[in-house]
């Protein structure tokens, strides 16, 4: 047990210490110092404070500790739905891959729906070495009691030291609840995945809203669970080493939920920033609603598809859907066009993977710039009406001479 | 019906920087709000509560200042709020803080709907409603963008999964966790806060609750540990464009990278 004891007869300047908290826990009155409960245990006051006032107590831990050694191998929960994985599932499998190859240790996946027997034989072609199948009509739509008995049973069966899960809508449930059920730690939307001995895994990702990263780690629980985003990783490559498939049933009473699916639609096809190749991205430097047309335009001239910060969609003008950033969508197209973007963290830890990463802001300072391969220093109501009339013009000329040579008109 | 929403104290801002030579994250102030994404799961809970009658708690975890965000609950409209603090709390991760607000909610008798946001601004995660319902051993739904029908017994919700819209019926109790733009969040009222300015906010403290083990609190009980933290790193890769024709060039840039294939 650590806790923080205030030596208040050490203290010469009791109205100095509050300062010393950047949380505010410190409180003085009278002469009296004491810590409140908004004390983080960032343990500044002890490192920052004057020599033995704040002093941190530790009490024996006399609680077991977990055995390492009967915790191996990364455990992959593979999402699927009519027979189609989801991408973000092999991109995992990518990375379990490369954590196994480090520690020497096997990978495993687990999937459960209804009909399985397509996706289970394309899991067999990327080199892994046990796949859990749980096939059960219970499992025909994502609902979170018997999902989460699956993965709960895939733990038990197979101990792996790393949990690896998606971070798409259903992961994101799926995850904590069945993190809390084994009681161990979880770290959601890591950008960066590590391994070292005995399988600790080294979680990298964005805290204090991206702003800062952290380095996380479950030194002392198993398995380690840690969700990434859709297009982090890369995806996994295919393999001739073939492993085994192995069905797995769970009890009735673990298939029950208190959840009846009444209907599923799609959503509508090509509103997933996710999927384009090229984007043309809108921040606040827009200024206002009416000018989303003109990077409408442009993003239509390249192929691609608009997407945006975060204050666009708190203000209304964009749907949620088109929305960058670590509260929003994890893009990684082959170019990216910003436009009016500063560029926090959180929308940089949505975007950076990009392979072309292109910035106009009018701010030379602008943080975008830092993440940008290409920084334009410019106005963008300038940049791009010009832009969109060179290629206008361009399409014209080769559209005249498409028409003019086949058809004979000259 | 009893519906408590969980609410959270946030930065007022999440720009942070790192002092280059400590390592310590320097704050520009120590100015907060309430949550945004918590806004819509208070709005939610009183439209039930109008509709279907019932009351409605706001619960929120933190330092004693972040009683403010259970007043702003009242001048909304909320009926009763608690404030879980304690100091055996300090530095609890997702799991410690899901197990303590499990262990709060509990002391509040019999509750029919838990409703959060869909995350915070400062941890932006998300999971601590699903953990919450683990502890609970109740049903969840996330991304909930849609109530279509709510009984003494059951709620009709559409949810979101990323590729679908999912209408399903959970019986009750359960937990769900609320798009934003369910609803449009109403402000809160200056007469109200007025009004409940002598309203008790109730303190919750570890002795209150079942479990009073230290060791399943804070640091203690958190099994993730932040080793470090540093700045995000930026790349080098980088070129500068300045001067004139800008358009020009980025056109032929575009057209060298084959960006405008398909229309030549």
């Amino acid at each position: 047990m650590k806790t923080i004891v205030v030596h208040n007869e050490l203290i010469t300047d009791p109205a100095g210490m509050p300062k010393l908290c950047p949380f505010g826990a410190i409180v003085e009155s009278g002469g009296d110092v004491q810590i409140t409960s908004g004390c983080r245990m960032c343990l500044l006051c002890v490192k920052k404070g004057p020599h033995g006032v704040f002093e941190l107590q530790e009490t024996i831990d006399n609680r077991e500790l977990v055995d390492k050694s009967c915790w191996k191998g990364i455990l992959v929960y593979v999402e699927q739905h009519g027979n189609h994985i989801h991408p973000v599932s092999l991109e995992m499998v990518g990375k379990a891959h490369e954590l196994g190859a480090k520690c020497g240790q096997p990978v495993f996946v687990m999937v459960a729906g209804d009909a399985l027997t397509l996706v289970t034989g394309e899991l067999l072609t990327y080199g892994i070495d046990r796949v859990l199948a749980y096939e059960d009509p219970a499992f025909a739509d994502f609902r979170i009691e018997p999902y989460t008995a699956a993965l709960e049973d895939a733990i038990g069966h197979l101990h792996p030291a790393v949990v690896l899960v998606g971070g798409t809508n259903n992961g994101r449930t799926l995850a904590p609840r069945t993190a809390a059920r084994v009681h161990t730690g979880l770290t959601a939307d890591c950008t960066v995945l590590d391994i070292q001995q005995q399988a600790d895994l080294d979680q990298i990702r964005p805290a204090f809203g991206g702003n800062i990263m952290a380095h996380i780690r479950t030194p002392n629980h198993r398995p380690q669970f840690a969700t990434v985003r859709y297009k982090i990783f890369d995806t996994a490559c295919k393999s001739d080493k073939r492993g085994t498939v192995e069905s797995r049933t769970l009890p009735p009473e673990k298939l029950v939920s208190a959840i009846r699916v009444l209907s599923q639609i799609p959503k509508g096809a090509g509103i997933f920033i996710e999927d384009a190749q090229v984007i043309v991205a809108i921040g606040k430097g827009i200024g206002k609603e009416s000018a989303i047309g003109l990077f409408e335009r442009l993003a239509v001239a390249l192929g691609g598809q608009i997407a945006c910060t975060r204050p666009l969609v708190e203000n209304g003008w964009m749907d949620p859907r088109k929305q960058i950033g670590l509260s929003g969508r994890t893009v990684k197209p082959k170019l990216i066009i910003t436009c009016g973007v500063s560029g926090s963290v959180q929308f940089s830890a949505g975007m950076k993977s990009s392979d072309r990463i292109i910035a106009i802001n009018t701010d030379t300072d602008a943080p975008i710039f830092k993440t940008a391969h290409i920084g334009i220093v410019g106005d963008i109501f300038d940049i791009v009406p010009a832009l969109l009339e060179r290629i206008a013009s361009d399409s014209q000329r080769g559209a005249t001479s498409a028409n003019a040579s086949p058809m004979g008109r000259s | 019906m009893t519906i408590v929403a969980l609410i959270k104290q946030v930065p007022l801002t999440s720009e942070v920087a790192l002092d280059p030579k400590t390592g310590v994250i320097q704050r520009e102030s120590g100015e907060t709000k309430m949550n945004p994404y918590d806004l819509y799961a208070l709005e939610t809970a009183l439209r039930i509560s109008q509709t279907h009658g019932g009351k409605t708690i706001a619960l929120t975890m933190g330092p004693p200042q972040a009683e403010a965000v259970v007043r702003e609950a009242f001048a909304m409209g909320f009926d009763e709020g608690y404030l879980l603090t304690d100091r055996a709390f300090a530095g609890s991760d997702v799991l410690a803080t899901s197990h303590a607000l499990s262990q709060a909610i509990r002391t509040l008798g019999q509750v029919d709907l838990i409703i959060t946001g869909k995350q915070t601004t400062d941890g932006d995660t998300g999971q601590v409603g699903a953990e919450v319902s683990e502890f609970l051993g109740i049903p969840c739904v996330a991304a909930v963008q849609q109530l279509l029908e709510i009984s003494e017994t059951s709620i009709t919700a559409t949810s979101d999964t990323g590729t679908t819209l999912m209408t399903v019926r959970v019986e009750l109790p359960a937990l769900i966790a609320v798009d934003k733009d369910i609803h449009q969040p109403r402000l809160p009222s200056y007469v109200r806060m007025k009004q409940t300015e002598k309203r008790q906010v109730g303190r919750i403290t570890l002795a209150d609750l079942a479990d009073t083990d230290r060791t399943h609190y804070g640091l203690e009980g958190s099994p993730t540990q932040v080793v470090k933290i540093f700045p995000p790193e930026s790349n080098t890769d980088f070129a500068l464009w300045t001067g004139v024709d800008i358009p020009g060039r980025l056109y032929e840039y575009l057209q060298k990278e084959k960006f405008l294939q398909e229309l030549a």
